[in-house]
């Protein structure tokens, strides 16, 4: 029978709400805070993309695409990811999503079967966990910190039991900016063959690395096409976050059960994203390497100063964050952050909100003006000063 | 030495510190490339670009663009006559154009007679000069790479990503 204390799915009821949004209302209104908290580009999307939308509305197309989006971005998509090696076929294994967010779900509950178990390597993005768990799967935690902040082959093997179905990987990593070499993804390649996992591999990120690092995807490597689920989106290398456009690559099998989810809960992603995302794959890459340029001397900027101040951190390769360790102050992550939003205005995320191996460490993202990176800096040299008297 | 010239560019406040540590290099090497940058012309001056419309208390000035055709000279081609109009201070700028016209040169003044005075004075009645087509500025949009609006402002929200 209903009664009114069972309105609310339990499930849901048991899903935490992600610890970076109690932080987020502490900063709410207030124009004196300094924020590192956002994960999001400080650019707009480059004109010619924002451009090409308007061409695309001004002329009325304003209705669905296909379910599997426009033809042309798949072939795009399919043409693009050649770059990394891999070949995947733009009409049956290419799918437009609302960004990578949507297909992480999709992908979870399409694979996953109650009972399952999967893999996260932690820290990570703080959706992968609650989505796996509304699939009834155990999670499987791997602290990624015992090793600077990438999985290796061996850690997760180790973790492997007779129900594990999945292995969530991200490089360049959210929240570490750390990558997974390449040497480690094909041992950890080997692993997934050997026990037959399949792994979701997040490469939101995989534009923006730095120093001659390039990215390597583990659906790339030999024979892993068959075990591998690309994650890939134009939020952050093109500045879209708010277009909410990604895409998936998988074997045409799984991409069938896939399909069925993505068309029910969504029809398609936004038109004039699609149309964007066209143009920003075929002409738009100036505009990344502007882009990438500017992320890497901020953070080089960030990474001379946080060592200065005597704040222990492995140099990221990619993505915009940086992963300081604050273990020296004596403070959890929740406390640090907190006294550097109240007493110091500079909002960063506790690493403890990212999973395992986040406690001890702040994510600050430096996808933001030079100036208030300086200053939010300075800032936060002054608590380390006032913490250490 | 490209880096560090496209920061510049962006922001010749940036200081040596700044720059060296966002290129990974000492302030040292910053200081030399940027001496050796100055010494060799690359770098010509630094200077703040103003928005005039914002400063209230001088008055505005006026800027048109002029259209020069011209006999170009035995031996010296356009660039003797071109000096001639460069050093005057009113020109902001001068380029030798390709198309329907030769020489295109952006002045200002304080009144729209200040400038039509130039022209009519000046500029027309300089040998080699056939023809002056003078079109007024009314309003700034973008310059060298700047917006003349406002300045846009972080309008991004505290999200979970």
């Amino acid at each position: 029978m209903n009664t009114r204390t069972d309105r609310f799915s339990k499930k849901i009821i048991g899903t935490p709400p992600s610890g970076i949004r109690k932080f987020f209302e502490l900063i709410q209104g207030r124009d004196d805070i300094i924020s590192l908290g956002v994960g999001e580009p400080d650019f707009s999307t480059p004109w010619l993309m924002r451009e090409e939308a308007y061409y695309h509305l001004e002329q009325g197309h304003t209705s669905y695409t296909s379910n599997w989006g426009l033809p042309e971005l798949r072939k795009e998509i399919a043409r693009y990811l050649t770059r990394y090696g891999m070949e995947y076929d733009a009409s049956h294994e290419v799918l437009i999503t609302i960004g990578v967010s949507e297909a992480i779900d999709a992908v979870l509950r399409a694979v996953l079967n109650s009972g399952d178990e999967i893999i996260i390597c932690e820290p990570c993005y703080v959706s992968y966990q609650p989505l796996a768990a509304l699939c009834d799967t155990t999670l499987i935690h791997l602290d990624t910190s015992v090793n600077g902040f990438y999985p290796t082959a061996a850690q997760i093997e180790a973790a492997i039991t007779p129900r594990t179905k999945a292995v969530m990987l991200c490089s360049p990593s959210n929240p570490t900016g750390r990558m997974i070499p390449r040497q480690e993804l094909e041992k950890i390649a080997e692993v997934v063959r050997k026990h037959q996992l399949w792994v979701l591999s997040d490469e939101v990120y995989c534009e923006l690395v730095y120093d001659g690092n390039t990215h390597c995807s583990i659906g790339s490597l030999p024979g892993m096409k068959d075990y591998t689920i690309i994650l890939n989106g134009f939020s952050k290398a093109f500045a879209m976050t708010g277009w909410r456009i990604g895409f998936m690559c998988c074997p045409a099998d799984l991409m069938e059960q896939v399909y069925k989810l993505h068309q029910y809960s969504t029809i398609c992603a936004p038109i004039m994203s699609q149309y964007a995302a066209i143009e920003g794959l075929k002409n738009g890459w100036n505009e990344v390497e502007k882009m990438r340029i500017s992320y890497r001397q901020r953070r080089n900027l960030m990474y001379k100063a946080l060592i200065e101040m005597g704040l222990p951190v492995t140099e990221p390769e990619g993505a915009f964050y940086i992963f300081p360790d604050i273990r020296s102050t004596g403070l959890t992550s929740e406390e640090f952050a907190t006294r550097l939003i109240e007493k110091h205005q500079v909002a960063v995320v506790p690493g403890n909100v990212f999973g395992a191996g986040g406690e001890g460490y702040i994510r600050c993202c430096y996808a933001t003006d030079i100036q208030k990176i300086k200053t939010a800096l300075s800032r936060i040299a002054d608590m380390l000063q006032e913490l250490r008297q | 030495m490209e880096e560090i010239l496209n920061l510049l560019q962006n922001n010749a406040r940036l200081s040596v510190e700044d720059i060296a540590a966002m290129t990974k290099k000492t302030p040292a090497e910053v200081e030399q490339i940027i001496s050796t940058l100055e010494k060799d012309g690359v770098i010509l001056k630094y200077a703040a670009i103003v928005n005039p419309e914002k400063i209230a208390e001088t008055k505005e000035k006026v800027r048109a663009e002029i259209e020069i055709q011209v006999t170009p000279e035995r031996e010296h081609g356009f660039d003797a006559l071109a000096e001639r109009i460069y050093r005057f201070p009113q020109v902001k700028s001068l380029y030798l154009m390709s198309g329907g016209y030769d020489l295109q040169v952006v002045i200002e003044g304080d009144s729209l007679q200040e400038v039509a005075f130039f022209v009519a004075q000046k500029l027309s009645t300089l040998n080699g000069v056939k023809s002056t087509k003078t079109h007024f500025v009314l309003k700034t949009y973008k310059e060298n790479d700047v917006l003349y609006v406002d300045e846009k402002r972080d309008r991004r929200e505290g999200v979970i990503a």
